[in-house]
């Protein structure tokens, strides 16, 4: 896409304008990870590890350096094979985060997708604070076919996913998505409702594989670093739904949580139509990061 | 705050040198690499970054230091000086129309930043004053984004106008506005739908409607938690859409906010407002100050530095 292309195109150039690796390459390398929203430390130990394989493999050149530094993150950012596991049982999908980040919309694309893959899914509209977030999931439900259980505004989002595994049991449905309210991670009493609502889930449905996502705006700074944490403390977060990447920015940040707490992106939005949810693919993202586009 | 803050990391670069009475360039120096460090982990731009650690460095090198402070506050004393040179050190408002006329207000930025919500927050706050708001529902992409802005405006007891989802927002914007005229509201405000910066046709939608209606004031709506691409997506609607003021939201949660001195810096725009949280009461005036200190993180030292 278009902007990638800047950034990209710096990228490139450090590589081709320079000869050798001095001081001034991997400043221009540290700026490039920087812009990324990768953050200072996860830079620095990149960069670090970078020199000291650099001299180990005694590498002189600087594209040969670039495809090291491309790989080691590729490497990292690679998902497991049973990353998705939660497709082939009775499961549930909690999906968490903080206020506006693209939790409903990825609920219904997700479960376009499941659907599609003959599933049968059952949305719980456990946002009952947002004005408008019960509608605006129904219309999702509506969009990709799927069933959907509600309250009203202003109802117990805990009673709402009490209800909804007990609908999910009853209709033999193989997988249910909860949406949930957005919630800032620094806010204890949201944070509560949500272990809460974990619980319930767990005590509920005790069979059902617990796949618990957290959204993340990609466009996000290091703050995303913060609100993964907090979260991991609420729920026992298994991955990541890195949302707008149909934007300028370039999502670094999953980089570093990746290296810090190893929770592994598994989707990435990028748009707003019901098709725009892909699985994340760590070669695609990082040649994103990282390459010139093909613009 | 789970950040050690910058006085701290300041004094402790400081702690091995004796106080002299002048800044060494090695002294800023030294003291420039905990600064540049503090502003990224804030999400300032790296280029803001870059531009400003210069203008300080240029500024501190060879200045006397104050009786009262250690060089490390002297540097601090300096930074703050210049951070609130980039913020701007006063207050501003949204302008509004003199007397009866009608203030058109449209509210844009990218998705899910907080424009519908602060419609809906500002309406109150106009209406609180004794204005005659009214709310004119532009969004019609986003699911339910109209049923969002009757339910928040009911919530303020502001007015809101609507077309469905089926019609232009150009011409829903137009129609708005008949509306507030035939009604007697004097200040209307448009809610428009989430877009990419880079997005031509959204971008266009907006340009359409400040040439149908007779916009006053245009307001990008940020989310304090952005990063590095905040500089793109402010330039862009600038550029594009020309701004005129900025609201700063979701800043009821811990980030720095770097993103608002970067877009400050971009775009020379002011901050209007910022977003304390979800409910409609929570807009506040924003203080140039108080922004300065949290992103550097460092609440504590700078009112003692104000008495030296
Ligand atoms: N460009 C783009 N927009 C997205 C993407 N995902 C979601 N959005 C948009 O982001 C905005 C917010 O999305 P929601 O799904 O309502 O976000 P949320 O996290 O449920 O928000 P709250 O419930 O209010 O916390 C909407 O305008 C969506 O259309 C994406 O991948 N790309
Ligand atoms: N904590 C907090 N949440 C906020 C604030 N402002 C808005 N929100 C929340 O952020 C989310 C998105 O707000 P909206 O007003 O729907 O954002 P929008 O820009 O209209 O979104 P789109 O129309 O989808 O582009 C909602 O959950 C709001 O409640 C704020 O200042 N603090
Ligand atoms: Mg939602
Ligand atoms: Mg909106």
């Amino acid at each position: 896409s278009k902007t990638r292309d800047s950034i990209a195109a710096g990228f490139d150039s450090i590589f081709s304008g320079f000869s050798g690796l001095d001081d001034d390459f991997y400043e221009e390398l540290e700026e490039i990870l920087i812009m990324s929203d990768m953050g200072i430390d996860t830079t620095m130990n990149i960069i670090e590890n970078l020199k000291k394989k650099v001299k180990e493999e005694k590498i002189k050149d600087p594209e040969a350096c670039r495809q090291l530094l491309i790989d080691s993150i590729k490497e990292q950012m690679r998902l497991d094979s049973d990353a998705y596991e939660y497709q082939n049982r009775k499961s549930v999908v909690l999906v968490i985060g903080v206020n506006g980040v693209g939790k409903t919309t990825s609920v219904g694309k997700l479960a376009a997708i499941l659907k599609g893959q003959g599933k049968k899914v059952l949305l719980a509209a456990a946002d009952t604070f947002r004005a408008g977030a019960i509608e605006q999931l129904k219309e999702w439900a509506n969009r990709a076919g799927v069933d959907i259980i509600s309250q009203s505004e202003g109802a117990d989002p805990a009673a709402v996913v009490y209800d909804a595994v007990a609908a999910a049991k009853a209709r033999d449905v193989d997988i249910l998505l909860c949406d949930t309210a957005g919630r800032l991670h620094n806010k204890k009493n949201l944070m509560n409702e949500l272990s809460k609502i974990n619980r319930i889930i767990q005590k509920e449905y005790s069979e059902a594989y617990l796949e618990t996502l957290i959204v993340l705006d990609g466009t996000t700074g290091q703050n995303a670093l913060a609100q993964a944490k907090q979260f991991k403390e609420a729920t026992d977060i298994s991955g990541i739904i890195l949302t707008k990447l149909d934007g300028t920015a370039k999502g670094g940040i999953a980089i570093a949580i990746q290296s810090e707490l190893g929770i592994p992106v598994k989707y990435i939005g990028i748009g707003e139509q019901i098709d725009d949810l892909q699985e994340f693919d760590s070669d695609m993202f990082v040649n994103a990061l990282f390459e010139r586009g093909d613009e | 705050m789970a950040f050690e803050s910058l006085s701290e990391k300041l004094q402790n670069v400081f702690k091995n040198l004796r106080s002299k009475g002048r800044l060494t360039e090695a002294d800023v120096k030294a003291a420039m690499k905990e600064v540049k460090r503090a502003l990224l982990e804030a999400d300032v731009n790296f280029k803001v970054v870059k531009s400003f650690i210069k203008t300080v460095q240029e500024r501190a090198v060879g200045q006397d230091v104050l009786n009262g402070l250690n060089p490390g506050q002297m540097v601090i004393k300096i930074v703050k000086e210049e951070m609130e040179a980039l913020m701007g050190s006063t207050m501003t408002e949204i302008a509004l129309r003199p007397g009866n006329e009608i203030t058109i207000i449209m509210m844009a930025g990218l998705q899910g930043a907080g424009k519908t919500t602060t419609c809906a927050k500002l309406a109150g706050q106009y209406k609180k004053k004794g204005k005659r708001p009214l709310l004119v529902a532009c969004d019609v992409y986003r699911p339910a984004a109209i049923k969002q802005l009757q339910v928040n405006g009911e919530k303020v007891g502001v007015p809101v106008f609507t077309m469905g989802d089926k019609q232009n927002p150009v011409d829903i914007a137009k129609a708005g506005v008949e509306h507030a005229q035939k009604n007697g509201n004097n200040i209307v405000i448009l809610d428009t739908a989430g877009r990419l910066h880079i997005d031509e046709d959204m971008m266009g939608e907006l340009v359409a409607i400040k040439q149908n209606v007779d916009v006053y004031q245009t307001v990008l709506v940020v989310d304090a938690m952005t990063g590095q691409d905040a500089v793109n997506v402010a330039k862009e609607f600038n550029d594009k859409v020309a701004i005129d003021g900025i609201i700063v939201t979701k800043l009821d949660g811990d980030t720095r906010g770097g993103a608002a001195l970067s877009i400050r810096a971009v775009t020379g725009k002011p901050i209007l407002y910022v977003g304390m949280g979800e409910k409609l009461e929570d807009l506040q005036q924003f203080y140039p100050d108080r922004m300065t200190s949290r992103i550097l993180g460092m609440g504590d030292v700078l009112s003692l530095i104000e008495k030296a």
